[in-house]
């Protein structure tokens, strides 16, 4: 039987490469694909024609609702009915002094907002991917620039998609399983 | 294409004319990545065992200190009535100083667009991860009975004892604490990347297995990118302004004090340029052997240096300017106690200790306008170590010299660390030696992937590749 295929793998050998090969794919109307870089490549979002990113919303979100507020509430409440204590004649709510704990906190549900919401936009963390069966993507990490097009595009095509990819600047192409 | 290669010996070339790149010695992508990793894939080196052993000597030392300093109490140190606070804050505010220059550098020369920051981001950052777990080490032993520690924190408990929020001591709970956790959050965020090259290099399954669960499923894929681009700029942003914050903090402990000499509004000013300086200086203290001993001299540049050495001078300025300042005030508010406890600093008993200080951080950094200097490592890793010296000395100037002496001479006392306060002192280094020794030899020091952005061939419209593209058409 044979097995399900996952998609092809295109293997580029620079930025300029890559960039343009992108440019193509974009325009040839594929919608499941994606670029594999080593570092970030700027720019290369346009000539994909990605949108910008929503992970922001998700820190905002976070720092807001996980942060600022509780963390005021809750002094807030620790000072006027948690201990009563008068300290220096001061009001039971001097939100002045609360101002630091409440921007550290909201600080850190912002970050923690950036980290988990970049993971979990992207579907990370996962144990593996069928790309990973690939042994030139090895180099993906190193210093080599791929383009991957899945078999569930509606546009995919078995038969064709190795001269496609070929007649872009590929150097490699490789069919890879699922 | 630009054939021009630069080296350690030709980058310095004049920067109207023309300006070596970051990455020198004509490297490529690959060779970037072989750079780096050498240190965490090859053998041990006998230079890493011993300092790894003299690291783990000293952390003894300091296990054995605080073990003897839980069972009998605080009284083994030389605490005495007034100078409740001795070594333990001076060493406290020391290294949470340190821990400045690595989120300075990840996040405040990232907004800048600095590029040279990628050099030497990684390793300040965990740099900066190692001082303030030592910072935090300190507060923790010095509440005496240490398993009341969770006090600090609103726990719901039994007596219904809840801490005080108006109080500047428990904003430093916060702040330290949490500036902890977010340069962990962002060095580990600038990890991720590094983390699916060792991966993805790794030989034993071990190691695959073990960079493969924190490099979490990271496939190089541009949609993953984009989002963490967007992650990294806003962890940037958030870690300047609290990067700002918690040496002000820091400062607000004695600041929002009525001690002489403490009660002052140029605290978090001066206390936040005093971290930074301090900061740079054992960046500078670590990395240039480091780039030695790892042959990373392409990598970490002497311009790295150079631009490193510029921060100490224009930082040092600024402490050697607040110096000046207290005193004008202290003359400047006719307030009798001010004046004398700055007097008594710089002529009282702790005199030396005073100008001990004032030669390491105002002398020395002056030294850095001599581009000579800023431009020969040796030169300028002496002078990171008088910084280091005088950053620590400054802290004990504020700390002890204001305590000693408060206002009533019947209740004046001189203080003299014992034993075990130098086991803390040399011992925190042992904490921070052993910690650094490790990363250096299990996690790429350099941040591999953000060093290639840097690079001319990084951009897919870098004149060399149109060149080649032109030459083959024609």
């Amino acid at each position: 039987m044979a097995k399900k295929l996952y998609g092809a793998l295109a293997q580029f050998e620079n930025p300029a490469e890559l960039y343009h090969a992108c440019e193509h794919v974009r325009d040839a109307g594929y919608m499941k694909w994606d670029a594999h870089t080593p570092f970030p490549v700027h720019g290369l979002e346009n000539a994909m024609g990605l949108k910008r990113s929503k992970v922001p919303w998700v820190s905002l979100a976070m720092a807001l609702l996980c942060g600022t507020i509780p963390a005021f509430l809750g002094q807030a409440w620790v000072s006027s009915i948690g201990s009563q204590q008068v300290i220096s004649a001061k009001p039971m709510i001097p939100w002045q002094a609360f101002i630091p704990v409440t921007f550290e906190v909201s600080v850190l549900m912002g970050a923690v907002g950036a980290l988990l919401g970049m993971l979990m936009i992207n579907g990370l963390p996962r144990l593996h991917h069928s790309l990973f069966r690939s042994e030139m993507f090895e180099r993906v990490t190193d210093d080599k620039f791929f383009i991957s097009i899945e078999a569930q595009d509606p546009k995919f095509d078995a038969e064709s998609i190795s001269e496609y990819l070929s007649g872009l600047g590929a150097s490699a192409v490789e069919l890879i399983e699922d | 294409m630009s054939t021009k290669v630069y080296t350690e010996d030709n980058q310095l070339a004049d920067p109207v004319a023309e300006r070596a790149p970051l990455v020198l010695g004509g490297l490529d992508f690959h060779d970037v990545t072989e750079m780096v990793v050498r240190p965490v894939e090859g053998k041990t080196q006998p230079m890493w065992v011993l300092a790894f052993l003299a690291a783990l000597g000293l952390l003894g030392v300091y296990g054995l200190s605080v073990a003897w300093l839980v069972w009998e109490g605080t009284g083994v140190w030389g605490l005495n009535n007034p100078v409740a606070w001795g070594w333990a804050i001076v060493n406290f505010v020391f290294w949470v100083g340190i821990g400045h220059a690595g989120t300075l550098i990840s996040a405040i020369l990232f907004l800048f667009r600095q590029k040279w920051r990628t050099g030497i981001n990684r390793a300040a950052e965990a740099m900066t991860l190692f001082a303030v777990a030592c910072a935090l080490s300190f507060p923790t032993i010095h509440v005496g009975r240490i398993w009341l520690l969770p006090w600090v924190f609103p726990i719901p408990n039994q007596m219904w004892a809840w801490p005080n929020f108006r109080s500047p001591l428990l904003w430093d709970v916060f702040a330290v604490s949490i500036y902890g956790t977010v340069s962990l959050l962002f060095w580990y965020t600038g990890l991720i990347p590094d983390l699916g090259t060792m991966r993805d290099r790794a030989k034993g399954k071990i190691a695959r297995f073990a960079y493969g669960l924190f490099a979490l499923g990271w496939r190089g894929s541009h949609r993953h990118w984009v989002n963490y681009e967007a992650a990294y700029l806003i962890l940037a942003g958030l870690s300047t302004p609290l990067v700002l914050s918690v040496h002000t903090i820091v400062s607000f402990d004695f600041a929002t004090s009525q001690l002489p000499g403490w009660h002052t509004t140029i605290f978090p000013p001066y206390f936040v340029a005093g971290a930074i300086f301090s900061g740079f200086a054992m960046v500078l203290t670590l990395m240039i052997p480091c780039r030695v001993i790892f042959q990373m001299k392409e990598l970490i540049t002497v311009r790295h240096i150079e631009n490193m050495a510029k921060i100490i001078l224009l930082t040092g300025s600024m402490v050697g300017y607040a110096y000046a300042m207290e005193f004008f005030i202290a003359w400047y508010s006719g307030n009798d106690y001010e004046v004398f406890a700055f007097v008594n600093r710089a002529f009282g008993q702790y005199a030396w200790a005073y100008w001990i200080m004032i030669s390491c951080n105002v002398i020395t950094p002056q030294l850095f306008w001599i581009k000579k200097f800023r431009t020969t490592p040796i030169i300028v890793f002496v002078l990171s170590i008088f910084v280091n010296i005088g950053m620590w000395f400054e802290r004990f100037v504020i700390t002890v010299t204001s305590l000693a002496a408060d206002f009533l001479p019947s209740s004046w006392a001189y203080y003299s660390p014992t034993i075990f306060d130098l086991g803390c002192l040399i011992g925190s280094f042992g904490l921070f030696f052993t910690l650094f020794t490790l990363f250096v030899r299990f996690l790429p020091m350099v941040a591999i992937a953000e060093v290639k952005t840097v690079m001319p061939e990084a951009d897919p419209h870098w004149h060399g590749y149109h060149d080649a593209h032109d030459e083959a058409a024609a």
